[in-house]
């Protein structure tokens, strides 16, 4: 292999990653990721199973963190309920996993969970953005959807309320989720503790070089331009309903896979995640860490995460006091959200000090952030 | 027979119609007047049945327990404002994110001052004759058209509705006709937090009060402001008239309460699908096709 080809190679690869619509595009932002998701991935190793049990759930609570940034920092489609897409995805998988009691069935309930919070999203999508639904009362929706489930689910206590051998439990819950798992018929293989960790890690980073590569992409350009001004992008020939309905669409099954994830590792849901303080620590990430920062957000989600987890086994109540009043400080001070606050600190200091460097790298203050 | 069963459907129409009106009235006058929704009304409804149910179990009569949990609210609100919301004016998203901040520390922070359960009230006038129910809803549902006319009458025929409406439309050039704007924002939320903290009262004697007290009225309130649309008391009463009448057709055929729920629910999303901008906005546009076709 010549060395033009492998230069080429790298430019095709940073071109379909980097680009003007997403932060962190510099050798430091990439070495910086390498070695946070190289720690994140040291974490079971280091600290042993207990930790790889802690840290499958925040990675993913930090998935479900990425969908809501995706839809609102990109698009400007703020939604109160991606959380419901959340739980759906995890009692689907639920229900199928209990039912069909094979490797098997743990596949298809992974399948099934996603089509049913894909389809769900794409549903709610469709009625909301064909229907000229706009802005505030699309967030006004989504919440109600998201506690409308809460009410449903909560009443679904007595033995009539099952489908098959899963019983829908009420707000006691629905018990004996399986591991997740992956297999045909009786074959297949079912993820212990730290293999579920790996699993989820995998899907954060998978997701959000997916989302990157998406996001710069031409359709990315579009999912921006309509954030930024959709009457223009109207005017310019672009279908801004369609790229609305899409964007809800992925963000709805990320967040049914990140669902999945999370009942796999505790095997075990309730209605609470579809509750009005479940609802809101998506929002609560996104705007501490930064909508327009997929990164952000992710480490928003895994440090708050560990402060409430920190706080709740020092038997403090004050958690929600302290993750509401941030929230609150936060979009009054900086109203984008910390990394994108830093983003704009470090560029402006950069170009102050030597003007003709080309500004845009964000890794140090992300991978710091990551590593929590 | 069929009187009674007629009677009976009447009576739950007007407490499902009620509730509708007053969980909703506060968080109407709000966003229709300031364009601040409030994801903490919930809240400020919790510290009206607070405040009451304290005061009651303190030794004051009903009516001062309930007056004194109105004026609470209205006191709370007023500090919110002026500590917090004001920085928010003309920034519809971020005001939904900080009140819903809000609304999280001030749900765990009674958690933690008062526990999971506060004293109960015993529901007054006891009941009544013929229909299967207490007479204390058919006083909400009086109270409920009451607060909706006395809303009208202020808005529209005194000088202080003059102004805030004034201010809601175009601050800048109410402030150059001499109007203190400021002083309208704060006493029009002050007025929104006061009818939170009043169903709050209202509703201490009826529900039982925990912390999660508040979220029971945000479904109802949140589709009545959707559904309403624009034009804030009309929008509240056809609103809270059309999805209550849902409700209670379904409660009553069905016997099931939830199912009167969903059936309210769908009713609002078919609404919501055929009319994007609410009941008072389709009205508004008929009129002007009406209009211009003459």
């Amino acid at each position: 292999m010549s060395h033009g080809t492998s230069d080429e190679l790298q430019a095709r690869v940073t071109g379909l990653l980097g680009g003007p619509n997403v932060m962190g595009n510099s050798p430091a932002f990439w070495a910086g990721l390498a070695v946070a998701v190289a720690l994140l991935a040291a974490l079971p190793v280091l600290f042993g199973y207990y930790a790889a049990e802690i840290g499958s759930v925040f990675l993913a609570y930090a998935l479900l963190a990425m969908s809501l940034a995706f839809i609102w920092g990109y698009c400007g489609i703020l939604s109160f309920g991606q959380v419901a897409f959340f739980g759906i995805g995890g009692y689907a998988f639920g229900i199928v996993a209990i039912n069909v009691s094979t490797m098997g069935g743990l596949t298809l309930g992974l399948v099934t969970a996603l089509v049913v919070s894909t389809l769900f999203a794409a549903m709610l999508g469709y009625f909301m953005f064909y229907g000229g639904v706009r802005d505030v009362y699309v967030t006004i929706l989504t919440l109600v959807v998201a506690l409308v489930l809460h009410t449903f689910m909560g009443q679904t206590a007595g033995g009539e309320w099952a489908v098959g051998d899963a019983r829908l439990g009420g707000f006691n819950g629905m018990n004996g989720v399986p591991d997740l798992g992956i297999g045909v018929g009786l074959i297949g293989y079912e993820f212990g503790i730290a293999a579920h960790y790996y699993v989820t890690l995998g899907a954060v980073v998978a997701t959000y070089l997916g989302l990157r590569v998406l996001l710069n992409s031409r359709f990315g350009y579009a999912i921006v331009a309509t954030r930024e001004d959709e009457t223009r992008t109207e005017m310019f020939g672009y279908d801004t309903t369609f790229i609305k309905f899409a964007v809800f669409t992925i963000g709805g099954a990320i967040a049914g896979l990140s669902g999945v994830l999370f009942t796999t590792q505790n095997n075990y849901i309730d209605p609470s995640v579809f509750g009005i303080t479940a609802a809101a620590l998506p929002v609560v990430w996104a705007s501490v860490g930064g909508r327009t920062s997929l990164l952000g957000t992710v480490g928003a989600a895994l440090a708050i995460q560990f402060l409430d987890y920190r706080l709740a086994i020092s038997g403090s109540e004050w958690a929600l006091v302290v993750i509401g009043s941030l929230l609150v400080f936060v979009v009054l001070v900086i109203p984008e959200g910390i990394a994108p606050g830093l983003h704009d600190l470090v560029v402006s200091r950069r170009s102050r000090s030597t003007s003709a460097e080309s500004p845009g790298s964000d890794g140090g203050a992300n991978a710091e952030e990551v590593s929590d | 027979m069929a009187g009674v069963g007629l009677l009976n459907f009447g009576f739950e129409f007007l407490e499902i119609f009620a509730f509708i009106v007053l969980a909703t009235v506060g968080l109407a006058v709000i966003f229709g007047m300031m364009g601040i929704i409030n994801l903490a009304h919930g809240e400020f409804i919790l510290v009206g049945a607070y405040a009451t149910t304290f005061a009651f179990a303190a030794g004051l009569p009903l009516p001062l327990a309930m007056l004194t949990g109105v004026v609470l609210t209205a006191v709370f609100g007023l500090v919110l404002e002026r500590l917090i919301i004001r920085h928010l004016y003309g920034r519809l998203l971020d005001s939904m994110v900080v009140t819903w901040g809000i609304s999280l520390v001030m749900i765990q922070l009674v958690r933690i001052a008062f526990g999971n359960a506060a004293p109960g009230i015993g529901i007054p006038f006891g009941e009544l004759p013929v229909v299967d129910g207490p007479a204390y809803y058919l006083v909400l549902g009086v109270l409920a058209v009451g607060v909706l006319g006395g809303l009208y009458a202020l808005f529209m025929w005194t000088d202080f509705g003059v102004r805030a409406r004034a201010t809601m439309q175009d601050a800048e050039t109410a402030r150059s006709m001499g109007i203190d704007t400021d002083r309208m924002y704060m006493s029009t939320f002050a007025i929104g937090s006061a009818l939170a903290g009043f169903t709050g009262a209202l509703y201490a004697p009826v529900m039982t009060i925990t912390p999660q007290y508040g979220t029971g009225f945000l479904v109802e309130a949140f589709v009545a402001v959707v559904v309403g649309g624009s034009s804030v008391i009309v929008g509240t009463l056809l609103a809270s008239g059309f999805l209550g009448s849902v409700n209670a057709v379904f409660t009553n055929v069905t016997e099931s309460t939830f199912i009167g729920l969903v059936a309210m629910l769908l009713a609002a999303i078919v609404t919501i699908r055929l009319m994007p901008d609410g009941i008072t906005g389709f009205l508004e546009t008929v009129r002007q096709r009406w209009g211009e076709n003459r």
